[in-house]
């Protein structure tokens, strides 16, 4: 409904008493922050997402002047054990390749390489992923929403209906077989003009994830169009693509901020598991789904291969999905606890 | 009601037809190569590439292509998965074959995940609605937030390290590993023990999904009128709840579990990679990696079969469930 109280909507009654004697206007982001600072949970995921993200910004960093290894950098020798079994976890440096290093923090991996350079090369694979993709899904999610709720009609049926049959497929199937289509061979598909990589990744994923979003502003919208405001705008002249980008857009962005960062946690979970079943991204490419993929054959021997990619995966969800959770409460009080 | 469901009928069989194409177009059209090489595979002699272009006709126009898969869709003696084109090269058995042979693993798995995650998940729901903001609500929320956000291969991992190899390690009663031992029959593999773990770790997220909304509908649904009425006239308290308020709150999760179970019915493909169990999921997967299109073309629209037909069954229950929906 009105979660993104337009201007000149009546102030939250509580926070008017809480003002004390005298009353002082607050603005909606004023509003908003007061309610979402009291979320300690949403607040703790916040800042992990800033970690993390810091993590995966600065991993190249890190990589070249801290550790002096890249995320593909084998030493077979001195991280594999006589059984050719990765070595665990440590803190003590160690020698590699005749000089003396920092340890291997998580343990090495099969090939003998620094699981905590590829976790975090990791981080940047998942967060480019999830975020072009939840991009590229609220892009067309908010398009056809906004269509669909301003013409309503049979414009409005037969996009809802398209957005029935989106919702009625196969989605992980048709993913992985368009991944495996152009992703497992050089060539790519369509003669060349799609081309392994994240950036399919991120286009196929973000293809099947715009409906729910698109459902839900085509029922804000169904309600905006009604309000007086879209009617002023009207009698003055303005066409319909000014009223749904000037004044109707501005007024759904709360749902689009919160539907965004609930989709991000489902796209990261998305293409973790399009690489752990081995179409995701690129062989070369770090990523915590094909990580988990390749510990599954040995995690018995070597838990820390299993355990730290899955962990920080499972830490980067929790959080988007605490944010998520605290930014519906604050901006939408009708569906707080 | 006839109406509706001859509308809805017409729909399922448009999404189908949607699903046969975008399944022939991405997996036969898509990937740059020969389709008749891919479907025979790397390692085999020129007659029998032309034996699988043969049988595909894949010389034939695209719409004659296209019209011989979409043949072997329809419910029809002798149509149905027909073995002239839903044959597999790569280990040279009729999909159908495979299908049904293994469909009974799927089931098992789909349906004890469902059964668990709704003895887990609305009891939860019920539990965090009614005493609100207790230590209780608190405790199902965290755990619902906990399994909206684990992964389902990182679980399995998880569960498999501790449950079957530490515990065993311990010499402590332990969890079966994964797989189904050759040998060992369907009905042995379940008194084994060897679904308890696929079974709770795929039912942990759905668990979570479904106490929360349990929780959301129950709250909102106490808010109601008729439930203010029902107090009102002297019913008991657990009667109000647990005949007017559930009643309402419980029907989009019917709604919702019919689709989820549909949609598991057609291959639960992390859970049974993870647990290596040689179910449907595990052959589409096989499918897809190595390019074998026709079982991938049976296999995906068998999937969309049942996730439509489920939502239709969805939809019908709904007018039983909810007495205010009327369907015209």
């Amino acid at each position: 409904m009105s979660s993104a109280a337009a201007p000149g909507d009546v102030l939250d009654p509580t926070s008017v008493t809480t003002a004390g004697t005298q009353i002082e206007g607050r603005t909606p982001w004023q509003l908003f922050w007061r309610r979402f600072r009291q979320d300690k949970f949403a607040i703790a995921g916040c800042v992990f997402i800033v970690l993390m993200t810091l993590l995966a910004i600065s991993a190249p960093w890190i990589a070249d002047n801290l550790l002096h290894r890249g995320p593909n950098n084998l030493f077979i020798y001195d991280s594999l054990d006589e059984y050719g079994l990765p070595i665990g976890p440590t803190f003590e440096k160690m020698e590699l390749e005749g000089e003396l290093q920092h340890g291997f923090w998580f343990g090495a991996d099969q090939a003998g390489r620094d699981l905590f350079i590829r976790v975090i090369y990791g981080a940047r694979t998942s967060l480019f992923v999830a975020l072009v993709a939840t991009g590229i899904a609220t892009i067309i999610g908010v398009t056809i929403g906004m269509i669909a709720g301003f013409y309503r009609g049979k414009i409005d049926t037969f996009l809802m209906r398209l957005t029935d049959v989106v919702l009625s497929l196969p989605i992980l199937l048709l993913a992985l077989g368009l991944s495996a289509a152009c992703g497992l061979q050089k060539e790519g598909c369509l003669g060349g003009l799609i081309r392994p990589g994240l950036l399919l990744v991120s286009y196929i994923i973000g293809l099947f994830s715009w409906p729910y979003i698109a459902r839900i502003i085509r029922g804000q919208v169904f309600s905006l169009r009604e309000k007086e405001f879209v009617e002023a705008a009207r009698a003055q002249g303005a066409s319909n693509l000014r009223i749904m980008t000037r004044e109707i857009l501005p007024n759904v962005i709360a749902p689009i901020i919160v539907y965004t960062t609930l989709i991000i946690p489902i796209n990261v979970i998305f293409e973790a598991a399009l690489s752990f079943l081995g179409v995701g991204v690129p062989a070369t490419t770090p990523s915590w789904g094909r990580m988990l993929s390749e510990a599954s054959a040995i995690f018995e021997a070597a838990w820390w291969m299993m355990f730290f990619p899955g962990f920080f995966l499972f830490m980067t969800t929790l959080a988007f999905n605490l944010a998520g959770d605290g930014l519906r409460d604050a901006l939408d009080p009708k569906t707080a606890k | 009601m006839g109406r509706y469901l001859i509308r809805r009928t017409l729909f399922l069989i448009l999404v189908l037809w949607i699903v046969s194409v975008l399944t022939f177009l991405i997996f036969v059209k898509l990937p740059a190569g020969d389709p008749a090489r891919r479907a025979a595979g790397t390692r085999t002699t020129e007659a029998q590439v032309e034996e699988a272009r043969e049988r595909l006709g894949l010389n034939d126009p695209i719409w004659v292509q296209y019209t011989r898969f979409a043949k072997g869709l329809v419910p029809w003696p002798g149509w149905f998965l027909n073995e002239q084109v839903y044959y597999s090269f790569k280990n040279f058995v009729p999909v159908k074959e495979e299908i049904f042979g293994r469909i009974p693993v799927t089931i098992t798995l789909a349906v004890g995940a469902g059964a668990t995650w709704l003895l887990v998940g609305i009891p939860i729901g019920i539990i965090s609605a009614i005493r609100r903001r207790s230590l209780a609500d608190r405790a199902g929320m965290l755990f619902a937030l906990f399994g909206v956000s684990a992964p389902v291969f990182w679980l399995g991992l998880l569960f498999l390290y501790i449950f079957w190899f530490k515990f065993q390690q311990m010499g402590w009663p332990h969890a079966p590993g994964s797989g189904i031992p050759t040998g060992e029959n369907l009905f042995e593999a379940v008194l084994a023990g060897r679904f308890v773990m696929p079974w709770i770790v795929l039912a942990l997220s759905f668990a979570a999904l479904y106490s929360r909304m349990t929780r959301g509908n129950l709250i909102e649904t106490m808010g109601e009128d008729y439930i203010r009425t029902a107090r009102a006239k002297g019913l008991s308290e657990r009667r109000v709840i647990f005949k007017h308020g559930l009643r309402a709150a419980l029907t989009p999760v019917v709604t919702m579990f019919g689709m989820d179970l549909g949609l598991l019915l057609g291959g639960a493909i992390i859970t049974e990679t993870v647990f290596n169990l040689p179910g449907v999921g595990q052959y589409t997967l096989n499918a897809i990696k190595t390019s074998d299109f026709p079982a991938v073309m049976g296999v995906t629209v068998f999937a969309a079969f049942f996730v439509v037909v489920a939502n239709l069954v969805v939809d019908v229950m709904y007018a039983a469930l909810d007495p205010r929906v009327r369907y015209s």
